[in-house]
C-alpha cells in the first residue's frame, strides 16, 4: 500500500507552495508534447535537416541530439540522446550531442520538483498539485539548469516523445513513396522498413520530407519490454575528449586577444575595498592594469601566472565590517541558543511528541544518560545533539569565467550549472538586454552545485567592462575557490525520543537549526525576496523520515550569519541524514533491537524503502562475521526521487578511521544508463567519505581558515574503498542519481564505528576518541 | 628565450625563468590539457613527463627544463600512453574529466618504472586527487593496460 499524504502535516508549507506556485503562475505544468518545441529553435546547419525543438537529422544519417544541461561528468551527453534515440530507433552509432541554445522548452521543470516538502514514497492529490505547480514554476522561470538530481527526471517525457513523434513523421514519409499504410512499417537502427521486410530506407533519405509534415499531435511511447538503448550499456560521448586533452573546460577557453585577470579578494566575507595602490605591480612585466570590482581588486596581465605573483604588490585597504573578529563558536552559540529558545517552523506534526515525550519523561525512569539503557527500563526519554560544520565544494577545476563586453553586446564562455541565470545576471551587470548577451557553455570540470553560483559571471563582466573590449579571462587560485564559496551550511540537531512501557519508541521531536540555503541564494539573486521563509531543502532528510512512528514533530530553525551558502552535493540531506539516520541506530540499541531490524519493522508503508535496505542487507552480508577489529553501519535515505541503502565496512588503525567496503544499493526508478549510475555511486562514496573523514570550514576573524589541498585534504586512492553497487530493476520513473549516493555514507560509517567502538560520534567530520587500533566490542 | 622539447618537437618561451611550466604550457604554447588544480604540487592535475618521469609542473620553473624533453597528455605516439587511454575508455574512467590528465600521465609514468604494479604500488605511486571520485575506475583501468601487451580493441561511439 502506497503511504498518502496526511492532511494534517506540512500545512503551513503547503499553503506557501499552492500561493507561490499555484495561485501565481497557475496549476498546469506544460506537458512534453508542449515541450516539443519547433524546429526554429535549432540552429541551422548545413545538410541537416530539424524534426522538432531536440533532433536534427543530416543527409548521411547523423543524427544530433540538443542537451540543454552542463556535461559535468554524470553523463547527460550521453543519457539525454539515448532516451531521444531508444524511441526514434535510431543507430547508436550515428547519434551525436550538442548543447542546446536557450528556449522555454529547455527549462529544467524538474529541478523545481526538490522544493516539494514530501518523501520519495508518498503519493495522493497533494503531491499532484504541488508537482504541477512546481513545474509550471520551472518553465515560467525558464531556468535552464543543471542540479538537484533531475536532468533525467526532467528530460525522460520530453525527450522520449521527441524521439517518437520524429520517427512518425518519418514513417509518413516512407510510407507515403511506398503507397502503404505507415502502421505496417517498422523502424530499426536508423531505417524505416518496408512491410514486405526487404526495401529499408535510412533516416537520413526521409528527413527533408518528414520536415515539411505537422507533427502528430499524440504518440505511443514503447513498452519498457521493447528498450533497446535504455538499460543498457553506451560509451559515453564526452570520454574520448577527456583522455587526450583535447576536452575544454572554462578554464582552457582561448579567445583571440585575451588578457588574464587574477583577483586580490576581500578575506573578510562583506568587505569592501577603501582604497588601492597598484603603481608597483604595474611596473612588472606583462601587467596591463590594476582594477577595481566590487568586493576585490583585479590584476590584469598577458598571463595569467604574471597577474597572480603581481598581486603581491599591489596595497588594498579594506572597509571594516561588523563581523571582523567572526568566528564558527559564534555561529556555534547562535545555534545553542536558538535550540533552547528559538521559534522552530513546524514540517511535521504528526501525534503529540512533546507531550509523549514529558509523559515519559515524568512517569519512566527519566531522562537516559548518554549511553544506550537496558531494554524494558520502562518509559524514557533519549536526547541527543548532532553536528555538521561548513563545507567547500572544492572543485578540481578552480572558479573561472571569461568575458567580453563590446558595443553593447556581452560574450561568456564559462563552465556554469545555470546557463540561463548567467545571461541573465551579465546583462544586469554590463546594463544591456539579456538577448545581447551570447553565452558558450564549457564542460565543467566539477559542479557539485558551486556552479548553481553566477558569482565568477558578475565578476568577469565587471573585469571585461574595465578592458576596452578585450576578452578576459578571469581565474581563481586555489586558495580563493576554498576561501570564496558559497558553503554547505553549518547545521546542529536536537533530538528527542520517547520510549513507553514496553521499551518501545512512541515519540520523535527533531529540532534543525542551519542556514536556509535555498533562501539565501534566492536572496543573492533577487534581494527583494525574503529570507525568512520556509525553506525546505534546510529541513529536507529530518521530515521526510521514513520509518512510522506514531507521534512525530519535525521543526525548523533558521540562523544568521555572514559566511555565505549555497548548494552542496545533496543539500540538506547531506547534514540531516547523518542526523536522523544516527539517532535512529541509537533509538534501535536503546531498544535493544538489531539496527536493521528496527528500520525493518517500521517500513510497513514503504515498500521501496524495505527493498532497498533487504538488498543492502542480503548483498552487505549483514549479520554475517567479520575479520576482527572491523565493524557494520548501516543507513537509508530516500533523496531527489530516489531511495538509496549503503553498508559501510570500518576499522580503526592506528586511530585512523578505514573503510574497507561500501555496499551500495539504489532505487532510482527506471535505469536509463546503468554505468553512469554505478559511477555516481562510487564518486558519491568518495565525495562523502572525504567529507565524513575529514570535511571541515571553519571561520576565524571573519574569514575562512582553510586555503588548500594540504589543509582541506580530499580523499586519496589509497583511502578509496571496494564499492559494490546494485540497481534495483524498477518500473518507476526516473528519479534522480547525481547525489542520492552522498547522504547515506556518513551515518552508515558513524554507525560502524559506534558498532566497532561503542562510542557515539554526534559531529562531523569523525573524529573517534580511541587511540590506535580496536578490537571489535561485540 | 627558453628552449626545450614538447611531444617531441623544438619549443621556444620568451618568459621569466621562475614561471612554472604549467603555464608556459598553457598560457604561452596553448597546451591547454595540463590542468591547473593547486598551483602548489597537491593535486596532480597538472602532471606531465620530464625525461619520461612524472613531474608536477605548477611547480617546477620553466628554467629546469630548458633543453629537456617534455611530454604531455597531447603527445601522439607513445605506446604506454596510448594503452592507458584506451583502457580510460575501456573502464568509462572519467567523470568531469578534469583531473584525467594529471591521472593518466601519472600512471604512464608508473608503468614504465613498473609495468605490471600491484593495488599498492597503484596506490603508493598515483597520488593525485579526483574529486569526482573516479579511483576505482582509474586503479582498474591501470590493471588492464598494464596486464595488455597491445592497445585492445575498443569500441567508441
Amino acid at each position: 500500500m502506497k503511504p498518502r499524504v496526511d492532511a494534517s502535516r506540512r500545512r503551513f508549507l503547503l499553503a506557501g507552495a499552492a500561493l507561490g506556485g499555484g495561485l501565481l503562475v497557475g496549476c498546469s505544468a506544460p506537458t512534453p508534447e508542449d515541450r516539443l518545441g519547433s524546429p526554429d529553435v535549432l540552429p541551422v546547419r548545413e545538410g541537416h535537416v530539424a524534426l522538432n525543438g531536440w533532433v536534427r537529422i543530416a543527409t548521411d544519417g547523423t543524427v544530433t541530439v540538443a542537451v540543454p544541461r552542463a556535461e559535468m561528468g554524470q553523463g547527460v551527453f550521453t543519457a539525454l540522446p539515448l532516451l531521444l534515440a531508444e524511441e526514434l530507433d535510431a543507430d547508436w552509432d550515428d547519434v551525436r550531442s550538442e548543447p542546446a541554445p536557450v528556449d522555454r522548452i529547455y527549462a529544467n521543470q524538474a529541478m523545481m520538483l526538490n522544493a516539494l516538502p514530501f518523501g520519495v514514497e508518498e503519493e495522493g492529490w497533494m503531491v499532484r498539485a504541488g508537482s504541477a505547480a512546481l513545474e509550471r514554476l520551472g518553465s515560467v522561470l525558464s531556468l535552464q539548469a543543471t542540479g538537484g538530481s533531475s536532468s533525467i527526471r526532467d528530460a525522460w517525457g520530453p525527450l522520449r516523445v521527441a524521439g517518437a513523434t520524429a520517427r512518425a513523421m518519418l514513417v509518413q514519409v516512407a510510407a507515403k513513396r511506398w503507397q502503404v499504410d505507415a502502421s505496417t512499417c517498422r523502424t530499426e537502427a536508423g531505417r524505416v522498413i518496408h512491410p514486405d521486410g526487404q526495401r529499408k530506407l535510412g533516416y537520413g533519405e526521409l528527413a527533408a520530407d518528414a520536415a515539411v509534415l505537422a507533427p502528430p499531435e499524440r504518440v505511443r511511447l514503447k513498452d519498457p519490454k521493447q528498450f533497446r538503448l535504455i538499460g543498457r550499456a553506451a560509451p559515453r560521448q564526452d570520454i574520448p575528449a577527456k583522455v587526450n586533452g583535447s576536452a575544454v573546460f572554462g578554464v582552457d577557453v582561448r579567445v583571440p586577444g585575451m588578457v588574464y585577470a587574477a583577483l586580490i579578494q576581500a578575506p573578510v566575507f562583506g568587505a569592501d575595498v577603501v582604497s588601492f595602490d597598484g603603481s608597483e605591480a604595474l611596473k612588472q612585466r606583462g601587467i596591463l592594469q590594476v582594477v577595481r570590482i566590487p568586493h576585490a581588486v583585479a590584476v590584469i596581465a598577458d598571463n595569467w601566472w604574471r597577474a597572480k605573483q603581481a598581486r603581491e604588490r599591489v596595497k588594498v585597504q579594506w572597509t571594516a565590517t561588523p563581523h571582523d573578529a567572526y568566528t564558527s563558536q559564534d555561529l556555534a552559540r547562535a545555534a545553542d541558543e536558538a535550540l533552547r529558545d528559538g521559534f522552530g517552523m513546524p514540517y511535521v506534526m504528526r501525534g503529540d511528541a512533546e507531550g509523549r515525550i514529558e509523559q515519559a519523561r515524568h512517569s519512566g525512569a527519566g531522562r537516559a544518560q548518554d549511553g544506550t539503557p537496558a531494554k524494558g527500563a520502562g518509559p524514557r526519554v533519549l536526547e541527543a545533539r548532532y553536528h555538521a560544520p561548513h563545507l567547500a565544494h572544492a572543485a578540481l577545476e578552480p572558479i573561472n569565467c571569461t568575458a567580453r563586453v563590446h558595443e553593447g553586446r556581452v560574450e561568456l564562455w564559462v563552465s556554469t550549472q545555470v546557463a540561463s541565470l548567467a545571461r541573465w545576471r551579465a546583462a544586469q551587470v554590463a546594463g544591456v538586454d539579456t538577448e545581447q548577451v551570447t553565452l558558450h557553455l564549457a564542460l565543467v570540470g566539477g559542479g557539485f552545485g558551486r556552479r548553481l553560483e553566477v558569482d565568477m559571471v558578475e565578476q568577469a563582466v565587471q573585469l571585461a567592462m574595465q578592458t576596452q573590449g578585450k576578452p578576459v579571462k578571469m581565474v581563481w587560485t586555489r586558495e580563493e575557490d576554498t576561501q570564496h564559496d558559497f558553503y554547505r551550511p553549518a547545521a546542529w540537531a536536537d533530538f528527542r525520543a520517547a520510549l513507553d512501557e514496553q521499551g518501545r519508541v512512541i515519540a520523535w521531536h527533531n529540532r534543525v537549526a542551519a542556514q536556509p540555503p535555498t533562501n539565501m541564494a534566492t536572496v543573492r539573486l533577487l534581494p527583494w525576496a525574503s529570507s525568512k521563509l520556509p525553506d525546505k531543502s534546510q529541513i529536507e532528510g529530518a521530515f521526510d523520515v521514513p520509518y512510522a512512528i506514531e507521534h512525530m514533530k519535525v521543526q525548523q530553525l533558521q540562523l544568521e550569519s555572514p559566511v555565505p551558502v549555497g548548494f552542496w552535493r545533496s543539500v540538506g540531506h547531506s547534514y540531516n541524514a547523518f542526523f536522523t539516520e544516527c539517532f535512529a541506530d541509537e533509538l534501535a540499541h536503546a531498544e535493544g533491537a538489531d539496527p536493521l531490524a528496527w528500520r525493518r519493522a517500521r517500513l510497513g508503508s514503504q515498500p521501496r524503502h524495505r527493498a532497498v535496505l533487504d538488498e543492502v542487507a542480503r548483498r552487505s552480508g549483514w549479520g554475517t562475521p567479520l575479520p576482527a577489529g572491523r565493524a557494520r553501519g548501516i543507513a537509508l535515505q530516500g533523496s531527489f526521487g530516489s531511495i538509496c541503502a549503503q553498508v559501510v565496512e570500518a576499522s580503526l588503525e592506528g586511530g585512523e578511521v578505514r573503510v574497507h567496503r561500501v555496499t551500495c544499493v539504489i532505487d532510482c526508478g527506471v535505469v536509463v544508463h546503468p554505468d553512469t549510475v554505478v559511477a555516481q555511486m562510487q564518486g558519491s562514496v568518495a565525495f562523502a567519505l572525504t567529507a565524513a573523514s575529514h570535511g571541515e570550514i571553519t571561520v576565524a576573524q571573519g574569514r575562512v581558515q582553510q586555503s588548500s589541498f594540504p589543509d582541506q585534504p580530499l580523499l586519496p586512492m589509497a583511502r578509496m574503498p571496494r564499492v559494490d553497487v546494485h540497481l534495483m530493476p524498477s518500473a518507476h520513473p526516473p528519479g534522480g542519481v547525481g547525489e542520492p549516493g552522498v547522504p547515506p555514507l556518513a551515518p552508515a560509517l558513524a554507525n560502524a564505528l559506534f558498532a566497532l567502538t561503542g562510542e557515539r560520534l554526534r559531529s562531523l567530520p569523525l573524529r573517534p576518541q580511541a587511540r590506535g587500533d580496536v578490537t571489535a566490542v561485540s | 628565450m627558453i628552449q626545450f622539447q614538447l611531444n617531441g618537437r623544438p619549443v621556444q618561451a620568451d618568459v621569466e625563468p621562475d614561471m612554472p611550466l604549467l603555464w608556459v604550457l598553457r598560457d604561452e604554447l596553448g597546451h591547454t590539457g595540463t590542468k591547473f588544480g593547486c598551483g602548489v604540487g597537491a593535486c596532480g592535475a597538472c602532471t606531465v613527463h620530464l625525461q619520461g618521469a612524472a613531474i608536477r609542473s605548477c611547480v617546477i620553473p620553466v628554467v629546469a627544463v630548458a633543453g629537456q624533453s617534455v611530454q604531455t597528455i597531447e603527445a601522439e605516439g607513445d605506446a604506454v600512453l596510448e594503452r592507458l587511454q584506451a583502457a580510460w575508455v575501456q573502464h568509462q574512467v572519467p567523470q568531469c574529466g578534469y583531473c584525467q590528465s594529471g591521472m593518466l600521465m601519472a600512471a604512464a609514468s608508473l608503468l614504465r618504472q613498473n609495468p605490471h604494479p600491484s593495488d599498492v604500488d597503484i596506490d603508493a605511486a598515483m597520488t593525485n586527487l579526483c574529486r569526482c571520485g573516479t579511483y576505482v575506475r582509474v586503479r582498474a583501468a591501470i590493471h588492464t593496460a598494464a596486464e595488455t601487451p597491445a592497445p585492445p580493441k575498443t569500441e567508441i561511439a
